[in-house]
């Protein structure tokens, strides 16, 4: 049953995007439609994963391996490799595919009401099944040569989503994205193949923990996957894919790039990197937290100079999964958790900043903060939902975004000595910076008098759709802050295990 | 039982319905809307109010029924790798007493904007905000853990930011509400470090465990004075009070609100609830009482000199905030809370009295108002009420909370306490000097305000922060019921709650002495009158001037804070917004610029190889055929060697 369940996760929206895609051109807005369908299902189907949960989460002992997968599927897929289709879920990875379809499902719904300029409607909608299939693909697999391919698979869509519906820079941008991570991508099959050829088996599984492979192993391994990670997070100063592939992407690009595809950045780091390779993860650390501290900082002052709403918001991720990376460089059960935690944070986030800077871009025809004042004046939900976001992202306790920048500080203070405070002190300035430049943000986009193009701004008012695809992130947003258990129930048990091995 | 409910629901009715508010459709829908955001609101701190009364009770009345007195329950909230942080409430009775200060001053508040706010078209998120503003304050007050106690205290910071920016036609508002934001965002960073250290240490975020654990002397100290960062932020003490005196841009109810119960009292309050750590650690409890003695100063000072109505009373709110801080660092937790109280009901008091002023008048400048005693005598009384026990007039509220402080002071020099003998003293000087110069603000506020000639109205009125300029008023009169009746209610505990320190239930319930009345009493009179008399004397002298024109050349620099704004703007803003625009630079020139540069010169160098392949025919035979010969010549001298 679970293993059906599984399979289904992955066909339901790859079969829809075959479906999509065949639909004649006439039929491009049921095509949509579809498209949508197929993604709600999809969406419930990683809502049924949880079913699966039983009692199987409650078993971990410290020597146990670190995965323990509550719904698991294994078929030999190249046997004289040592290959296997391997896939599965627990407390870790459970989250992230949840969001994912979520985020998904939002973005065909986006889509069905609102087509960017430059292609079929349809083709896009099939082309977020795809990335759908690939990021659930990365979150599923525990196999490394599966997870690589899964991980693979979401370059090209993206590329096309941006290339097909940018903005007017849009093919310098798609290009810069999708060569400069094929770039990290080489690392990561290097290092999968150091991974390989050493343990002699791709399973994550038995791999868990850094069994069989010698410390020189290990550091090289986790050297390779830490940079092709640190591409996709991203982490400073591998970074400079990311403003420009948001400021050219179309809306629902953005929403799943930041929302979920940097996601698999920090997910890989945690499952691969730190589960695989314990030992290079303990040696590299300082390295790690460092750099993401210095991406924290750097990511918020860059910020406040910035004059681009798009541009801006990009540039916090920057910054947002600084506090990520930090939290899983201080390899605490703590740090790791607000990693987690974090992670799906800044993807309810976001999505929703991203959600809310498309619909003012697209009304105003510009994303200049010169020429945009006084939202509030005009379109006041608008302005409160924007507003509401940047107050979620700039880490209000009671909100989602909270709960991952404190405790990555409260995981590093935890760790102790002179390195880590330090770098706990200087995340938290950092954190005072993320205030400012929001601040900063509303000051210029919701207060004032309405400029000239704010006053004439067309339908100022929300329409259904919009509603339909926000009014979840608002809500998530509001719960994940409340009962951060909602994303870590099921996680102390896995990171224990996990932060186990460098004992 | 009774905490789990009851407990909850005093900051989850306010949040609950403020949210709730938010949800109302904005713009102006006419009187619907209001009145249902206006029931919002007042619902909120009035169910609030009725449910702290009623527990007040429980803790007071049969104290045998909760342990200790203390209303608490805890639940796990989450659980970060062994961190255990809890969802609970706690309240022993002190702390329903500054839950009841805070759920009075709101409901005047929510009374009074109805009436203040008549005109406003976004009054319904305005109410709303100042519902979740209420109940995170009722968070931090009830909170039994430290990290739940941080969400009250941030959302909070952020309520304020929201309601400072509230006037759209203000052109400072948004930067005011943007400086009180990140003033006391500054002060959290210590605020969250110091959390976080203390629930390292203990395991734990909840108040009762890290209350009772056992910290190294260096930890707790370092804890403690980062946490001492925060509080000088809400609280507004040095160098982080910047930010209040900007933040009367937003409405004068708003004002009330920041300045009596909520928001500067947090900070107050949080040492409160703090203390037996601090009692423990005498270098955290002199730099308190270094900083409450310079911010005490510092704010009764610039107060003198302001000519705006709203900004003298936010300086002397710096100043009195001074006063408790002191009181805490020199020992005296149960006096910083009893001047709390005090303060809330006559702040309160004093800012909507100003309201109805600001109101009547059209102008928050002293230099416009005069004679206004004659039109609105409910007005006037109130303030001189307020201001009397602003400055410490024997009956009022403030005279017995002020002597409480002092007398705690004294005492703390003789030493023996927690407290360094030297940072008592300096609090007891300050304090004392203190108390001259608020008597000597206080008597020109209300002269400036009431008595005198009544100046002629100009149409160049405009000055200050003109945040009630909806219409020109025909003759200044006292204001309608709605914003009367707080003010008349507000000025009773004003007058009165002094004397609540002969209730033993109540000096049992804050742990304060009896009031005794001895000599030290004489030293503070003498000084009052001083300062009092002094202001009269200048004022009678030459009707119509300033008395700040004694100031001389000293003036302009009270007036301008000691220009610390521009310390601040120097040194740290500037050098922030130009590290900022350099670190850009970098990141898009140098980093991006390897990028960049790597792309650029990988198609130059496959251009150079296309352009080298690119041959004619007889150049390319005559490489294909030097190439098969240099081939054949080392497959010979290769072969040979073999």
């Amino acid at each position: 049953m679970n293993d059906v369940l599984l399979v289904a996760v992955l066909a339901v929206p790859a079969v829809g995007a075959a479906v999509v895609a065949l639909l004649p051109a006439r039929l491009d807005r049921p095509a949509r439609v579809a498209a949508t369908v197929f993604a709600a299902a999809a969406f419930v189907l990683t809502l049924l994963l949880a079913t699966a949960r039983g009692s199987g989460w409650f078993g971990y002992a410290p020597a146990a391996p670190s995965i323990r997968p509550w719904a698991e599927l294994n078929v030999a897929w190249v046997p004289t490799l040592n290959i296997d289709f391997h896939l599965g879920v627990d407390g870790v990875s459970y989250p992230l595919i949840v969001l994912t379809g979520l985020l998904t499902l939002l973005c065909c719904a986006y889509t069905v009401a609102k087509v960017p300029d430059g292609g079929s409607g349809r083709t896009l909608a099939a082309l977020l099944l795809v990335l759908e299939v690939g990021i659930l693909g990365t979150f599923l697999a525990l196999d490394l040569v599966l997870f690589f391919i899964f991980f693979e698979v979401v370059l090209l869509p993206m590329y096309a989503v941006i290339a097909g519906w940018g903005g007017p820079d849009r093919r310098r941008a798609a290009r810069k994205f999708v060569l400069y991570t094929l770039f990290g991508s080489v690392l990561l099959l290097l290092g999968v193949f150091t991974v390989v050829v050493a343990a002699g088996t791709g399973d994550m599984m038995a791999l868990a923990g850094g069994l069989g492979l010698s410390r020189n192993a290990q550091y090289a391994a986790f050297a390779l996957f830490a940079v092709a990670f640190a591409v996709k997070a991203p982490l400073w100063p591998l970074h400079t894919w990311l403003p420009d592939a948001h400021t050219e992407a179309p809306t629902v690009g953005s929403v799943i790039l930041a929302g979920v595809l940097l996601k698999m950045g920090t997910y890989g780091l945690i499952r691969v990197g730190v589960g695989v390779a314990p030992l290079g993860a303990a040696w590299a650390a300082p390295v790690l937290g460092i750099l993401a501290v210095a991406a924290i900082i750097v990511g918020s002052l860059v910020c406040l100079r910035l004059t681009e709403l798009k541009r801006l918001i990009a540039y916090s991720s920057v910054g947002h999964m600084g506090f990520v990376l930090l939290g899983i460089a201080t390899l605490t059960v703590t740090g790791i958790q607000a990693a987690l935690i974090g992670n799906v944070a800044h993807g309810v986030i976001t999505g929703l900043l991203f959600f809310m800077a498309g619909a003012i871009k697209d009304r105003a025809h510009t994303g200049d903060l010169a020429s945009l004042g006084g939202l509030r004046e005009t379109a006041p939900r608008m302005a409160g939902l924007l507003g509401f976001a940047a107050i979620a992202s700039l880490g209000l306790p009671g909100l989602a975004g909270f709960w991952g920048e404190a405790f990555a500080v409260v995981g590093s203070i935890q760790r102790g000595g002179p390195l880590w405070t330090t770098l706990a002190v200087v995340a938290a300035v950092g954190g005072a910076l993320t205030g400012a430049y929001f601040m900063r943000l509303l000051r210029r986009v919701t207060h004032g008098p309405a400029s000239p193009v704010v006053a004439k701004l067309p339908h100022p008012q929300l329409s259904g759709m919009e509603w339909a695809a926000w009014s979840p992130l608002v809500l998530l947003a509001l719960a994940i802050g409340l009962v951060p258990a909602l994303v870590l129930a099921a996680t102390s048990d896995p990171v224990a295990a996990l932060t186990g091995a460098l004992r | 039982m009774i905490a789990e409910v009851f407990g909850t629901l005093v900051p989850g009715v306010p949040l609950t319905l403020g949210l709730a508010g938010l949800l109302l459709p904005p713009g102006d829908g006419g009187r619907g809307l209001r009145r249902a955001a206006a029931a919002l609101g007042i619902a909120g701190a009035a169910i609030s109010f009725a449910v702290t009364v009623f527990l007040l009770l429980v803790a007071t009345v049969f104290p045998g029924h909760e342990a200790h007195g203390v209303i608490e329950f805890s639940k796990r909230w989450i659980d970060f790798g062994g961190l255990d942080v809890t969802f609970g409430f706690s309240a022993a009775a002190a702390a329903l007493y500054v839950a009841l200060a805070v759920t009075v001053v709101a409901l005047a508040v929510q009374v009074y904007s109805v009436a203040y706010l008549h005109d406003d078209l976004r009054y319904a998120p305005y109410a709303a905000q100042v519902s979740l503003f209420t109940g995170a304050m009722l968070l931090v007050v009830t909170s039994g853990d430290l990290l739940l106690l941080l969400v009250g205290w941030e959302v909070m910071g952020v309520c304020s930011y929201l309601l400072i920016g509230h006037d759209r036609r203000l052109p400072e508002a948004p930067a005011a509400a943007v400086k009180a934001f990140l003033v006391t965002r500054v002060g959290d960073v210590g605020f969250l470090l110091g959390v976080a250290i203390l629930a390292v240490s203990a395991g734990t975020t909840r108040l009762t465990e890290v209350l009772s654990h056992h910290y190294s002397s260096t930890t707790l100290t370092a804890a403690l004075i980062l946490i001492l960062a925060g509080v000088a932020g809400k609280s507004a003490q040095f160098p982080l009070h910047t930010w209040l005196p900007d933040a009367m841009a937003g409405p004068t109810p708003i004002s009330a609100l920041i300045h009596a119960a909520t928001m500067v009292a947090a900070g107050v309050y949080v040492v409160f609830r703090l203390f037996p750590l601090f009692t423990r650690s005498p270098a955290a409890l002199a730099v308190l009482g270094v900083i409450a003695a310079i911010t005490l100063l510092l704010g009764a000072l610039a107060a003198t000199a302001q000519d705006d109505i709203k900004r003298a009373l936010a300086w002397s709110t710096v100043s009195q905030i001074g006063y408790m801080t002191g009181a805490l660092a020199v020992g005296s937790p149960a006096a910083a809370l009893f001047h709390l109280l005090t303060h809330a009901a006559f702040k309160a008091l004093l800012f909507l009295a100003a309201g109805a002023v600001i109101h009547a008048v059209a102008t928050n400048s002293m230099s416009r108002m005069g004679g206004l005693r004659e039109h609105m005598p409910v007005t006037f009384w109130s303030t001189a009420i307020g201001l009397g026990a602003l400055a410490g007039l024997p009956p009022l509220s403030g005279f017995w909370s002020k002597e409480n402080v002092l007398v705690a002071a004294a005492h703390a020099t003789e030493g023996g306490g927690p407290t360094p003998i030297w940072v008592a003293w300096i609090v007891w000087i300050a304090a004392l000097i203190g108390v001259a110069v608020t008597a000597w603000y206080a008597t020109r506020l209300l002269l400036r305000t009431f008595f005198g000639a009544a100046r002629a109205a100009a149409d160049d009125w405009r000055g200050g922060f003109d945040d009630a300029l909806y219409q020109r008023p025909a003759a200044p009169h006292d204001p309608p019921a709605l914003m009367r009746w707080p003010v008349v209610l507000l000025a009773i505990p004003s007058a009165v709650l002094g004397l609540a320190a002969y209730l033993p239930g109540f000096r049992s319930a804050l742990e304060l002495e009896e009031p005794h009345l001895g000599v030290s009493i004489v030293l503070p009179i003498v000084l009052l009158l001083l300062g009092a008399g002094t202001a009269w004397w200048t004022w009678q002298a030459a009707p119509g001037t300033d008395p700040a024109a004694a100031l001389g050349p000293l003036r302009p620099i009270f007036a301008n804070g000691f220009y610390l704004d521009a310390v601040q703007d120097r040194l740290i803003v500037r050098p922030v917004r130009a590290l900022a625009g350099l670190v850009r630079t970098i990141d898009e020139g140098v980093v991006d610029g390897a990028v960049e540069g790597a792309g650029v010169s990988t198609t130059r160098l496959g251009a150079l190889l296309a352009t080298a392949h690119r041959a004619a025919l007889p150049r390319a035979a005559v490489a294909v055929f030097t190439g098969a010969l240099l081939l054949g010549v080392a497959a010979a001298i290769y072969g040979a060697s073999l």
